[in-house]
């Protein structure tokens, strides 16, 4: 009877806690849907992935190995990498650096305007909890960075049609092992940076220190490092380890071409093993996430 | 809604806040009780929102013990029960009013009617689909109020109500808060406004410098009034006073005298003084304004006892 009432207590707790986390992510998608900023920084990203992973490279195709545009990569590698069957490493090329840093801004501007708006204070007395609510935003980004790579995917297969059909190319799906590991690495890169900023934007309390220190370490400082690394060799050992590192590891483990290659993408790189990569890559998701639940908990609201 | 009017809804133990060397709050200890409006009184910078912040789990005490409605501060059983504006609303300045409280609704769990139900009890509902940062920062101040009354809150905490608002927006907010209170709700507000304190609220917290200085009824804290007596000589008119009412209930005020004695002994005060031989010009029943007794408690009144003894001894000899 003690055991029976005791899981039953225990069951609805969870229940109740599965149910506010719920409400929250509910709420959070409410007010994230209706946020222009969401809209500008997902269109950024589109445009910027088909300017940089078809509209440039379909110039340059065009143009000829002669243009001035290809970096001396032949034409035929060109238009493969602008087919259909190139999707999986296209897709994820840009999502170490460029679209990586834009959504560690978006996740910064989650967490550090729910500061300087006073959000934070006004959600923590609708009686949620703080991890509950906390746990609301941290599930909602990871539906919109999921909804985020979908389009992304969606672009480029549109994209690479409309250049097999200019091109009179046949349509070659990629693998679907290719595709799905590309997915599941690009979500992951972009879940670890939106973390980030999110652990930033909290830290900082307020979006523009936030920003502006996310993007000088995604933008900049990685990569001073990594030119430190390669004429100080005991700083590769930290080099190895950074998020950047994991993120265009592994982008680079999918098929994307790493930045040390002719044509190649700034921030693919081929450091760490695909599976080596993954692991660091939860492991700094974990610790972002887990960071920034200590001191959601932990701090004064003032 | 409220329980009975005798049950503690709000009690605090030796309730402390320090950042770094300053003391917010020091060893604050009070009681709201059930169903009334109980006033937190104090200048700017007193402690009072961060009383409050402590009592709502936004701010942890440094020591001391707070319950609110049975729980700990900040826990969700009690939060669920609890409407509150602190320190000016907080709200997604890219949505509708309506919509903000739509994103709340939905993190208590409510449907959306009672958005609407909101809106109108704060006469906001026709500006509802406006966006939040084109309100007036009177319409921001409603909004505010508004998500605390949504999930029909058995206990209201509200800071500074009327900050910001014009005369016509106070008296509305006045007005809301006593219709709350008529309703069995227990209001617990923060004012530095003590017109307001005195219209609305049952008790009153004084507080200055972190301390809490006195916790009364407003008649209470008023005391049981005074008289004001003028007449000649001065020196016949004191010993009079004294005698009857003790020398320190006796002060030297503007052209006359303050005596701390019930209005219902002014005939025996004007029959000693006449049979003592004095000419009695004047002599009337005189309360404290709660602004009197605010600022003797806070240290800011102008006059007070010590600042008359010496033309008082002067005035006897």
């Amino acid at each position: 009877m003690t055991t029976l009432a005791l899981s039953g207590t225990a069951g609805s707790t969870t229940n109740g806690t599965a149910t506010a986390v719920l409400r929250s992510t509910r709420a959070e998608l409410l007010r994230m849907r209706r946020w222009p900023a969401l809209w500008t920084t997902v269109t950024a990203e589109l445009l910027l992935n088909l300017l940089f992973g078809y509209v440039f490279g379909y110039v340059s195709y065009r143009s000829g190995s002669t243009g001035g545009m290809s970096e001396g990569v032949p034409r035929d590698q060109l238009l493969a990498d602008l087919l259909p069957d190139a999707i999986p490493r296209v897709a994820v090329q840009g999502m170490p650096m460029f679209a990586g840093a834009l959504v560690l801004v978006l996740g910064a501007l989650v967490a550090g305007n729910g500061y300087s708006w006073g959000t934070v204070k006004t959600v923590a007395l609708q009686g949620p909890g703080r991890l509950t609510s906390y746990a609301g935003t941290l599930v909602a980004l990871a539906l919109v960075v999921v909804g985020l790579v979908v389009a992304l995917f969606a672009s480029d297969v549109a994209a690479s049609l409309v250049v097999s059909a200019a091109e009179g190319r046949p349509v070659v799906a990629p693998g679907a092992v290719d595709l799905l590991s590309a997915f599941g690495g690009g979500v992951l890169v972009m879940l670890v940076w939106t973390l980030a900023g999110v652990l930033v934007g909290t830290v900082a309390r307020g979006p523009a220190l936030a920003v502006g220190l996310g993007l000088v370490w995604v933008l900049a400082v990685e990569n001073l490092l990594r030119g430190v690394a390669s004429i100080w060799s005991p700083m590769q050992r930290v080099t190895d380890l950074l998020p950047g590192t994991a993120a265009g590891s592994l982008a680079g483990a999918v098929g994307a071409t790493p930045v040390s290659e002719p044509g190649g993408t700034p921030g693919v790189l081929t450091t760490l093993s695909g599976t080596a990569s993954v692991g660091l890559l939860v492991a700094y998701a974990v610790a972002f996430a887990l960071g920034t639940g200590w001191l959601v908990r932990r701090r004064d609201i003032t | 809604m409220a329980t009975a009017r005798t049950t503690d809804v709000v009690t605090t133990t030796h309730l402390t806040k320090t950042y770094g060397d300053r003391r917010a709050v020091e060893d604050v200890g009070l009681a709201v009780r059930a169903g009334e409006v109980y006033g937190f009184l104090g200048p700017n910078g007193a402690g009072k929102t961060t009383t409050l912040r402590m009592l709502l789990g936004l701010v942890r005490p440094t020591s001391g013990t707070a319950t609110v409605l049975g729980h700990r501060p900040g826990d969700p059983a009690a939060s669920r029960r609890v409407g509150a504006l602190i320190e000016g609303p907080g709200f997604f300045p890219y949505l509708s009013g309506r919509d903000n409280l739509r994103v709340l609704a939905r993190y208590r769990g409510l449907p959306d009617p009672a958005v609407d139900a909101a809106l109108e009890r704060v006469v906001l509902r026709d500006r509802g689909g406006d966006r939040f940062k084109a309100y007036s920062l009177g319409m921001k101040q409603r909004l505010g109020v508004a998500a605390a009354l949504m999930g029909d809150p058995d206990l209201l905490v509200l800071d500074e109500p009327t900050n910001g608002l014009d005369p016509a927006g106070r008296n509305d907010m006045r007005r809301l808060v006593a219709s709350l209170a008529a309703e069995g709700r227990t209001v617990l507000f923060s004012s530095h406004l003590l017109d307001e304190v005195e219209d609305l609220c049952d008790r009153v917290a004084v507080m200055s410098h972190g301390r809490l200085l006195t916790e009364s009824t407003v008649a209470g804290l008023r005391g049981a009034g005074s008289l004001f007596v003028r007449a000649a000589p001065a020196d016949v008119t004191l010993a009079v006073a004294m005698r009857l009412a003790g020398d320190d209930a006796v002060t030297l005020v503007d052209d006359g005298v303050r005596v701390e004695l019930d209005a219902a002994r002014a005939p025996e005060l004007a029959r000693a003084l006449l049979d003592a031989g004095a000419d009695l010009s004047e002599l009337r029943s005189r309360d404290r304004s709660l602004e009197e007794v605010f600022l003797d408690l806070t240290g800011d009144g102008t006059t007070d006892n010590h600042d008359q003894t010496a033309p008082l001894e002067e005035a006897l000899r």
